[in-house]
């Protein structure tokens, strides 16, 4: 049996080496287009965009949201700004009726319907060419907006720009590891995007052609996750995400481990669940990069998450079983010496060098996701809480995902 | 973009993986190795000791036990047992360490020997457990025992267990069973003082059988001819 069980995890060490090489050799490969723009931005033209803020319930944060937004540096009368009340039950509906005066920007109320009726609201209202939305716990910088459009300018096939999403507010260990999280976001998203294999579109400030609406039709429900679902869309249609690094958006995030992995089991329902519904294209190579690689590693991620946390819940187990059985057998034994340590004893399994090989790529990767993002090389403790947190809870809430799916219960959204 | 997959890229990612797998398995056994090297050393540092401690017992035994009694450290036969049974839990390469195991009982079979030579004519406090385990087949009273072992020799420094595995192929171990009758049902087997205990023995049992044996000992004359195997 043993063997079965090292075999399974040698296969799925191989398969997270090889993830991790193939982002490093599209680094390698790509690491002089990796452009980091500072200063102001000036473009030939400046195209009509439409931005939706779908709201519920966020009285606390749309203010700055809504300012981010008419701080940026765009041409006013080429930014229309749409706010949504989703059915707010809080003061979300009087804080943004504040705003109803400007002229740029239109206020909408409607019943709640979830995020993605909330955006289609915007989208039917919208005329302009390009589309985007705004989560109302996140804000935009200054330059963000213009830096993604000059993408579009670049690049007439290109359908749809993601951000730079990183944290706004750190106040906490919780929210210190989701920083580095962000970072190493920032860096696999890039490299995703060399690739043409970006799997998510995030809502804070991903732009997209209307054209992708027209052609492929309004947002879906997408298990609660709508920019994933419409990421997933368009590749299938062969539309070209770019993910734009140096356009930062700072959001919100989860200020406690509970609200955290509300969140997270939000995203990995979502990611099982937009995937067994584009199943069709996994591993078709006409699909490219996101049916080979995107959702083959993600998919490999959960399990070698899970998987991982079941073995070291076993060994756990075994070795209080071990220490119980010595408790009764020869009872609690206080020991004056000090354990020697011993070389000796380390494990030295080729596992082990692969795991810190696999480690000391994910710690590049947020190094380089930093400095893309914030534009220094720095290491910080922030990377040892993410270490930690993730490594005990991402198991936990990729778990109850799968058995979510499998019983089919939807994760509420907060 | 998805019109073009680029295989050449996925075929040398492929091959630098393959690569790390053989460094990383390169790094493994060039531990191991050094691992088992060490073992080696341990043992034949251990070999020379007996041997020397067995000759100078010859040259001197009439004469004078003074020398003789320290020069063996069962603490470095037990560091020894330790990293042995590490060993053959952790590290590949079985046959070598299995090797390597049929030595360490023949150094502890001759340190055995030599021990109770020792203790018989230079009237040294101690007392003597042959354990025999399995580890064919799983024996948790096994494990257990060994733990109750392994808490009496801490406690008692003058005991010294010798542990044997029932299913080592090696002769002499297989005279030993021979001699007290083990069969493999009824481990884990002990004998202590000529006696065979099987199944499991609380510490509190034998803890007394020990303090026993100490003043057994005492208590015998000078001249008592306890075969010594």
């Amino acid at each position: 049996m043993a063997s079965i069980f090292d075999t399974i995890f040698y296969i799925l060490i191989f398969f997270s080496v090889y993830a991790q090489v193939f982002f490093l050799v599209t680094f390698l490969e790509n690491r002089k287009r990796i452009v980091i723009r500072k200063g102001k931005i000036a473009l030939a033209h400046y195209p009509a965009v439409t931005i939706t803020v779908p709201c519920w319930n966020e009285e606390k944060t749309v203010y700055k949201t809504v300012r981010s937004l008419l701080d940026l540096n765009y041409p006013k009368d080429k930014l229309k700004i749409f706010l949504v009340d989703d059915g707010s039950t809080d003061g979300t509906k009087n804080a943004i009726s504040k705003f109803a005066h400007y002229p740029n920007i239109k206020v909408f109320h409607k019943e709640n319907g979830g995020k993605y009726t909330a955006l289609n609201l915007g989208l039917q209202n919208s005329d302009t060419e390009f589309f985007g939305c705004l989560d109302a716990d996140s804000f935009a910088d200054t330059e963000s907006l213009g830096r993604i459009i000059s993408y579009f300018a670049k690049d007439p096939s290109t359908m749809a720009v993601a951000p730079s999403v990183t944290v706004c507010n750190f106040k906490n260990i919780v929210q210190s590891a989701q920083k580095a999280e962000y970072h190493m976001g920032v860096y696999l998203k890039k490299m995703l995007g060399f690739m043409g294999a970006i799997n998510v579109t995030p809502g804070p400030l991903t732009i997209f052609r209307r054209k992708v609406f027209d052609d492929l039709g309004p947002y879906r429900h997408g298990h609660n996750t709508e920019d994933m679902e419409i990421a997933y869309r368009m590749q299938k249609n062969d539309y070209k995400i770019e993910h734009c690094n140096d356009a930062y958006v700072y959001t919100n995030t989860p200020s406690s481990l509970r609200k955290l992995y509300k969140q997270r089991l939000r995203w990995g329902y979502g990611f099982i669940n937009n995937t067994i519904d584009y199943r069709e294209i996994l591993f078709k190579k006409k699909y490219g990069n996101f049916a080979l690689f995107t959702l083959p590693t993600g998919l490999v991620s959960i399990t070698a998450v899970s998987y991982l946390f079941g073995r070291i819940m076993y060994e756990a187990g075994q070795f209080l079983y071990h220490k119980i059985i010595t408790l009764k057998t020869v009872g609690f034994q206080f020991s004056t010496q000090m354990p020697s340590f011993d070389f000796f004893f380390f494990s030295t399994h080729p596992s082990l060098f692969l795991l810190i090989f696999i480690y000391c790529l994910v710690i590049f990767a947020i190094i380089f996701g930093r400095r893309m993002a914030e534009g220094k090389w720095f290491l910080s403790l922030n990377m040892i809480y993410f270490f930690v947190i993730f490594r005990v809870m991402a198991p936990l809430w990729f778990l109850q995902a799968l058995y979510n799916t499998v019983i089919k219960r939807r994760p509420s959204w907060r | 973009m998805n019109e073009k997959i680029d295989w050449k890229k996925y075929l040398i990612v492929f091959l630098i993986t393959v690569g790390l797998f053989v460094t990383a398995s390169y790094i493994s056994n060039y531990f191991s190795e050094r691992k088992i090297n060490q073992i080696k050393s341990i043992q034949d540092e251990i070999a020379i000791n007996i041997l020397s401690s067995e000759t100078q017992f010859s040259l001197l035994s009439e004469l004078s036990c003074k020398n003789v009694s320290g020069s063996l450290l069962s603490g470095e036969l037990d560091e020894l047992g330790h990293k042995l049974e590490w060993s053959q839990n952790n590290l590949g390469g079985a046959e070598e360490v299995s090797y390597l195991k049929k030595y360490y009982s023949l150094l502890q079979i001759k340190d055995y020997l030599l021990m109770k030579r020792i203790s018989q004519s230079c009237k040294v406090k101690s007392a003597f457990i042959l354990y025999f385990y399995t580890t064919a087949e799983n024996c948790s009273e096994c494990e257990r025992e060994s733990l109750v072992l392994g808490s009496l020799r801490d406690k008692y420094p003058e005991l010294r267990v010798y542990s044997f595995d029932y299913s080592i192929d090696l002769s002499a171990v297989k005279a030993m069973l021979q001699i007290y009758k083990i069969k493999d049902t009824e481990l884990p087997a002990l004998i202590l003082d000529d006696e065979l205990l099987t199944g499991f023995h609380s510490i509190e049992e034998l803890e007394s059988r020990v303090k026993e044996s100490f003043k057994l000992q005492e208590a015998k004359p000078e001249t008592s001819t306890k075969t010594s195997l």
